[in-house]
């Protein structure tokens, strides 16, 4: 079990040096949305699988995975939120952007 | 090597990556440039935090913390949300959108 936790510990502090580093290094604020909520929550929440897998007790390690669940609800929410309320009031996307699929929806609303 | 000195190895490693993940977006939160990016970082922070509760809860045997990670993972959720909420109802501010054009000139 020591040898389970140990790799899903260092995975999980692997996927959350990934998506701070896609914080930094990507251009614009929805593809910052991106590594922050998809690579931040595999992080944490490997960590949390780690502890779960350790744990002596079963209320523990029930209480960790649901934790576990509970982030992988609301992480996705809170990003969309986010860049849906960004992007209705005006920030742009990067110029290199290929693509920008809501820019029809917004015309049809007007 | 036995699973234990194992386990503290990945824990001593998990907490370097952990400890320069938490700098970097740090890092993020104090040059912006703009409001959303600052709080995308600062709900990254929380997830960082939760991953800080259970390596520390991994190392000392402490799995009190484990509650109070949910109870971050709810604060930091209803945060980032109401954050939305305010950028939805604010708009773009001036400043915010005098950084995205000094930003465009930039790139191209």
């Amino acid at each position: 079990m020591d040898y389970i936790a140990g790799i899903l510990v260092i995975v999980g502090g692997f996927f959350a040096l990934v998506a701070s580093l896609g914080l930094i290094r990507l251009p614009d604020l929805y593809s910052r949305t991106h590594a922050a909520s998809k690579a931040g929550t595999v992080g944490s929440g490997l960590m949390m699988i780690a502890l779960a897998v350790t744990a002596s007790d079963t209320g523990t390690a029930i209480r960790a995975l649901a934790g576990v669940l509970f982030f992988i609800l609301t992480a996705p929410i809170a990003a969309h939120l986010l860049a849906r309320a960004a992007y209705k009031v005006g920030y742009k996307l990067w110029d290199g952007s290929v693509a920008d699929e809501m820019a029809q929806s917004k015309q049809t609303d007007q | 090597m036995s699973g234990e000195i194992f386990l503290d190895w990945c824990i001593t490693i998990a907490m370097i990556f952990l400890i320069i993940s938490f700098f970097v977006t740090t890092y993020r939160v104090i040059i912006g440039p703009t409001l959303p990016d600052r709080i995308i970082a600062l709900d990254m922070l929380v997830g960082i935090a939760i991953g800080f509760i259970a390596v520390i809860g991994l190392k000392t045997g402490y799995y009190l913390y484990v509650d109070i990670a949910i109870a971050l993972g709810l604060v930091g959720f209803l945060a980032t949300v109401a954050l939305a909420r305010f950028v939805l109802e604010r708009g773009i501010s001036a400043s915010d959108a005098a950084s995205q054009d000094k930003n465009k000139k930039g790139d191209v």
